[in-house]
């Protein structure tokens, strides 16, 4: 029952905030919406017992990326930014997307009915105190099982973050 | 549906109760102890400039605290004319809220946790008070103030600097223990007659965790988001009243969190020192630690039942009994649970667990307080930086370094595994690896040096004021 009410009050603050996140036309109050999203959605993962799923979003996501978006926020000019006609051509193209995507998602609710143990996989909570140590799971799997595509994903990044250096100096 | 909301409420308490209790007790007494840890600050300032400092409120300002707090909530509260409301009004509580949300996290003894045992323990603490530069950055925003503004972009960059290499120090400690888990990381401090506190083991780590902490918190030599020549007061400059006194909770609470922090992980939390060997034979000389914490709250009585006679009024000496008596008070908690197995042996299991609650949570106490009295020491002493020094000072010598250190660290740690080292042991490998880091950062200095020689260090850089 708890682990129920938890769920809905995280999901309806994720999915409240993401809806006023772009509705927002301040753009500084639109960032807080999408830290609340992002904060909700780190509840959602801890109501489910992945702490260390939960603690990354937070330090990675709220701490870390939301921060440096916040932080270019305020250097560029916003009040331009907000003067200027938004001319959204993408309009249609956005509607047809949604509406493909909320297609798939009803299929999936659809089809999970009918074929019985095999739609959509429905987990009982397990006692707290039953649970595998969350960090040390998510390390081995990293680290043992995902060695290859883990550090290949890291070396990509790596290169981005050089990618991006290289670019920002050759102004000068 | 109300049904259900009341019985997940109720299922909700029935868990949760001890741990709500606890977090409703450290809200209401931290603002009280920011408010001491403030007179001491201003006591030690004063006397290191020879004045008195605070003396009008209570015996030897003793009462100033209680004072000024009446002072800040009624004070006039001032919302600019053009300032976000709704941001200026969010801004100091997503500060304080993170400040006082990591404390849940932190064990102060083996006992007293109030988020019990999580998995991800230090990363929670860490993570969480994180987050309380959202409260900075919007809130030097939402004044709509040039000062403001230019003192929260400061502000985050800051942040963003020192977090890679307080996070790299903190890797280097936890590399000892393989856990996330506070309680464990502790223990692993005190395993029997071979647990070792890690400040001996990293010292480079905690050195490194030491400055980064001091950048994260804001503190002089690193208060640049305050600079109060530059930028009046920096983030804060429009608040007043109660939002000012909160941004200031803030403030406290994220030093008192991150010294825990180092306490836990470099100091070895609650342990009292030589904990390790507590109990064992042959190390009973050392035994008369257990009696250390009894006799300074002894001293502290004795020196204001003293001092009582000075007082100029009947009050202030009535006031400085009742001081005394605390103090002792205390000690008498904090002997009765190593004298009363010596009186009467068959007591000793019964009374163990209050030997470790009440002790270690001296110990922790005392230990996260000579950390903070170091923030202070530092900030009378050392000039405040200018802002490309500090971020100079991040990217150029404290992330380099911290990361060499884990390597570092690291490979100490497979010599030891191969020469099947552990405890006191680990010293023998972890001691050239921290020399080899200290050779490490003086040649990183003298890099550095060599590329200063080229140009007046003096010349207005790029990256200065944020």
């Amino acid at each position: 029952m708890l682990d129920k009410v938890l769920f809905y009050f995280f999901a309806a603050i994720a999915v409240g905030s993401a809806v006023l996140m772009v509705t927002r036309r301040n753009v500084v109050h639109g960032a807080i919406f999408l830290i609340t999203a992002l904060l909700a959605t780190a509840g959602i993962f801890l109501q489910l017992r992945a702490e260390f799923l939960f603690i990354v979003q937070i330090i990675l996501y709220v701490g870390g990326i939301m921060v440096l978006f916040v932080f270019v926020i305020m250097l560029v000019n916003l009040d331009v930014a907000l003067q200027q006609i938004q001319f959204a051509r993408q309009k249609w193209v956005a509607l047809l997307v949604a509406l493909a995507l909320a297609g798939q998602v009803g299929l999936m609710f659809w089809s999970s009915g009918k074929m019985p143990g095999q739609g959509l996989p429905v987990l009982t909570a397990s006692a707290v105190s039953s649970l595998p140590p969350n960090s040390e799971t998510v390390a081995h799997s990293l680290f043992e099982s995902y060695l290859l595509p883990f550090e290949i994903a890291s070396v990509l990044l790596l290169v981005a973050m050089i990618g991006a250096v290289v670019m920002a100096k050759k102004r000068t | 549906m109300m049904n259900a909301l009341v019985q997940a409420t109720i299922e909700f308490l029935k868990l949760y109760w001890a741990p709500l209790l606890c977090g409703v007790a450290v809200v209401a007494i931290l603002p009280l102890a920011v408010g001491y840890i403030v007179l001491v600050e201003r006591k030690l300032m004063a006397d290191m400039q020879a004045r008195l400092g605070p003396m009008r409120v209570g015996p030897h300002g003793l009462l100033q605290p209680i004072a000024d707090a009446l002072k800040l909530l009624i004070k006039e509260d001032i919302i600019p004319d053009n300032a976000d409301k709704m941001v200026f009004w969010l801004a100091p509580v997503l500060s304080v809220g993170a400040g006082l949300l990591a404390l849940a996290g932190l064990a102060i003894g083996p006992a007293f946790q109030i988020a019990q045992d999580i998995n991800i323990g230090i990363l929670f603490v860490v993570g969480i008070s994180a987050m309380g530069i959202f409260g900075i950055v919007l809130g030097g925003w939402a004044s709509n103030s040039h000062y403001s503004l230019m003192g929260a972009l400061r502000s985050s960059a800051q942040l963003v600097s020192y977090e890679t290499a307080a996070g790299m120090a903190l890797v280097s400690a936890l590399l000892f223990t393989g856990t996330l888990n506070i309680k464990s990381i502790v223990e692993a401090q005190s395993k029997n007659g071979e647990g070792i506190w890690f400040v001996m083991l990293a010292p480079v780590a905690f050195f490194t965790y030491l400055v980064a902490s001091i950048a994260e918190t804001n503190r002089a030599p690193f208060d640049l988001p305050e600079a109060e020549s530059e930028l009046v007061a920096g983030y804060m400059t429009e608040f007043s009243g109660f939002r000012w006194s909160l941004y200031f909770l803030a403030e406290y609470t994220n030093m008192i969190v991150v010294a825990s922090v180092a306490t836990t992980l470099f100091l070895g939390g609650w342990l009292r020192p030589f904990a390790s060997v507590h109990g064992l034979p042959g190390f009973h000389l050392l035994n008369f630690l257990d009696f250390v914490p009894t006799l300074l709250m002894v001293a502290i009585a004795a020196y204001c039942v003293v001092r009582t006679p000075k007082q100029p009024t009947r009050v202030q000496q009535l006031f400085m009994l009742a001081v005394a008596g605390l103090c002792f008070v205390v000690g008498l908690v904090l002997v009765a649970p190593v004298v009363l197995p010596l009186i009467k042996p068959s007591l000793r299991d019964a009374v163990a667990p209050f030997y470790a609650g009440i002790h270690g949570g001296f110990w922790f106490i005392f230990k996260v307080s000579l950390y903070i009295y170091f923030f202070m020491w530092l900030r009378f002493t050392i000039p405040r930086y200018r802002f490309d020094q500090l971020m100079r000072l991040g990217w150029h010598f404290l992330i380099p370094l911290s990361i060499i250190n884990v390597l570092l660290v690291g490979v100490a740690l497979i010599v030891g595994e191969f020469f099947h080292l552990h405890g006191w042991g680990l010293l023998l490998v972890t001691t050239p690896a921290a020399v080899i880091a200290l050779v490490a950062a003086l040649m990183i200095l003298a890099v550095e040096k060599q590329r200063d020689a080229g140009h007046d260090p003096n010349a207005a850089s790029d990256f200065y004021a944020g």
